[in-house]
Order: C-alpha cells, then sequence, then structure tokens
C-alpha cells in the first residue's frame, strides 16, 4: 500500500477535467490518481457504462499487496425531462467519489447521501 | 379447444408476439445466493443443480451456464438459457480470505486471482444476455455501487431487469424497503434456500423475458 508522510490526497475533480477526456482516457487518469492512494471527488460522475469499464480495467489492475481494488460511490444518473430529452440532452453522472479500497469505505449511502470514511489506521502515518 | 388450444387470452398473446427463447443471466454482488437461485431453478425445472455454493465469498469464479431450461406459467412458458455469473465487486482482497474464512495463504491468493477474472467475465457477458435477475440480498444495503452499476448498464442496454429480493427468510430482512427503493422494476421476495415465493418469481420471470424489446448495442 502506498504510504502518505502528510494525509490523505481528496482531489475535487471538476466537470471540465473530465469531460475533456476521452472514455479511456478518463478511467487511466482516475485510476492513475487511485493508484497513487489519492481520493477523488468528480463533479461530474461516470456513466454507468464507464462504471463497468473501471471496475473490469481495476481486477486487471489489483497487485496481491499494493492494489486491492476501489470504493467507488456516487448518486444515479439525472434522468432528463421530456422536453430536455426532445433539445439532446441525455443523461448525465451526478457527483461520485472514488478511492483506494485500503484507504475508503462507504458506510451508508441512499438517495440524499453518501457516507464515507477513511479506514482507521490508515491516514496519517 | 380452440385455435391455439387451452389457456388465457395472455398466454394466447405471449405464444403470437412474446420471446420463445431467451438467455437469462443471474447477477449481483458477492455472496447474496446467485448461485443458489440458479440451482433452485434447475432443481426445479430440470432437475439438475448449476454449481457448488459456500459462504466465503467468490466461490462462482467463472460464469456457468445451462441452455434449454423451460420455465412455465400456466399455458405459457419460456425457453430459457441460465447464466450463473461471479459475483461483481470493485475490490478483492486475498487477505480477507484469510483472515476472515481461514484459506491458507495460497488457496486465498489463488481464489483472489481467479475471482478478478469473473468479474471481468460477468462484465464482459452483458453483451450477450437478453435479460437479468439481478439478486440482491434483503439483509443488505441496497444502494450499493455494483447494484446501480449494474442497474444503470442493464438500462442503457435497455435489457429487461428483474430483482430478486433474496433471504426473504432471515430475521433481518426488509422486502418492503427493497420494493420501494426500485419502483421502475419488479421485485420478487424470494428464499433461493427454502424455495419461499418461486413459484411468483417464475411467473415473473416468464412474463418479463417474454416481452420483446429492442436491445441496445454497446
Amino acid at each position: 500500500m502506498i504510504k502518505k508522510d502528510k494525509g490523505i490526497a481528496f482531489n475535487l475533480v471538476s466537470r471540465q477535467k473530465l469531460g475533456g477526456l476521452s472514455s479511456s482516457d478518463k478511467l487511466r487518469f482516475i485510476l492513475n490518481e487511485v493508484q497513487k492512494g489519492k481520493i477523488l471527488v468528480l463533479e461530474q460522475g461516470l456513466t454507468s457504462i464507464e462504471q463497468a469499464k473501471l471496475i473490469q480495467q481495476t481486477m486487471k489492475e489489483i497487485e496481491e499487496d499494493t492494489f486491492i481494488g476501489i470504493e467507488m460511490d456516487g448518486y444515479g444518473e439525472d434522468k432528463p425531462s421530456f422536453i430536455q430529452r426532445v433539445f439532446g440532452i441525455m443523461k448525465r453522472p451526478r457527483m461520485t467519489v472514488i478511492g483506494p479500497a485500503h484507504l475508503l469505505k462507504t458506510v451508508h449511502k441512499d438517495n440524499d447521501m453518501i457516507e464515507t470514511m477513511i479506514i482507521p489506521g490508515k491516514g496519517v502515518q | 379447444m380452440g385455435l391455439f388450444g387451452k389457456g388465457s387470452f395472455a398466454s394466447i398473446i405471449q405464444r403470437i408476439f412474446g420471446k420463445r427463447h431467451a438467455k437469462i443471466g443471474i447477477y449481483g454482488p458477492p455472496n447474496v445466493g446467485k448461485t443458489t437461485l440458479a440451482n433452485r431453478i434447475l432443481r426445479d425445472w430440470t432437475g439438475d443443480i448449476m454449481g457448488s455454493v459456500s459462504e466465503v465469498p467468490h466461490e462462482t469464479r467463472r460464469a456457468k451456464w445451462k441452455r434449454n431450461v423451460r420455465v412455465e406459467n400456466g399455458h405459457s412458458s419460456l425457453m430459457m438459457d441460465i447464466v450463473d455469473t461471479p459475483g461483481i465487486a470493485t475490490k478483492v482482497d486475498y487477505k480477507e480470505f484469510m483472515n476472515t474464512f481461514g484459506l491458507s495463504k495460497d488457496e486465498a491468493k489463488q481464489r483472489a486471482k481467479e475471482a478478478t477474472e469473473g468479474v471481468i467475465e460477468s462484465i464482459r457477458w452483458l453483451e450477450d444476455i437478453d435479460g437479468v435477475v439481478l439478486v440482491m440480498a434483503a439483509t443488505q444495503d441496497l444502494f450499493t455501487q455494483v447494484n446501480v452499476t449494474i442497474l444503470g448498464n442493464l438500462e442503457a442496454r435497455n435489457l429487461p431487469v428483474l430483482i430478486a429480493a433474496n433471504k426473504i427468510d432471515a430475521e433481518d430482512a426488509s422486502p418492503a424497503t427493497l420494493k420501494s427503493a426500485f419502483p421502475q422494476h419488479p421485485v420478487v421476495p424470494i428464499s433461493a434456500l427454502t424455495g419461499y415465493n418461486a413459484e411468483n418469481l417464475y411467473s415473473t420471470m416468464v412474463t418479463h423475458f417474454s416481452k420483446r424489446r429492442k436491445k441496445k448495442r454497446r
């Protein structure tokens, strides 16, 4: 596992940052950051298809003692109204938190609240 | 006997317009009872079983399938290929197999490696199925990201999904919460272990998966 001398980094990633990347570049960026031990809060998360690809990619990159996977939680996609669909506005992903599974744990999630915690003993070294 | 033989109007409609054959995936996170449910379905309709079950997560690490399982609902029926998929997870830690379930280090590492391959295979199967029975444990948190991701993928592909709220016989099960959590999909409380409410599941499978839909390719 990656040890942090100065605590754990939380990065808030803007919609524009991810929106400017292709789907595969987006997943690569996220996995690279998470493998460095960072927790990302994405202003606009991933589509469900991208999430499934991220899970697949994560499984390919699991390393026994250094990377056990990710913790990911976000709200369901925004469903556009009929008028919005007429103007071509499709489902949009919403805010999502992603971090390394050895650091981040989801405590509770419902439609209005995602409660996460840093796993005790994994914070400031 | 009429033109279509004995049967209700609904079964006649299904014979004319409905699907005759569908490939149905049994999906869900690890340890919610997917293989127990697959075994229940096969035992009830073919006398066979799909695979072994265990309290250790990721017991099913390769997709298994059984072709041509005819499930009946009154006078209508649907021929299904049942695919029992490995549990989908976002993390796999071999140490959990050692510390919680007492596996040796080598066994745990091997199980973890196969489990990661199983997750990849499960997601790949989404490309090739016609409908999903999404198994959730009525005793656990429903809004896990795995559940949300699977449901989102199925909706994006316009695949029919039926939620099997399993382990309904457990003391801490809350089927009412499950029904209200996903109002857009049929939810059937069931105990795959005891067979409780299996008949209701089968009739819902036949009616729900018989409907023709235009599948979206990704």
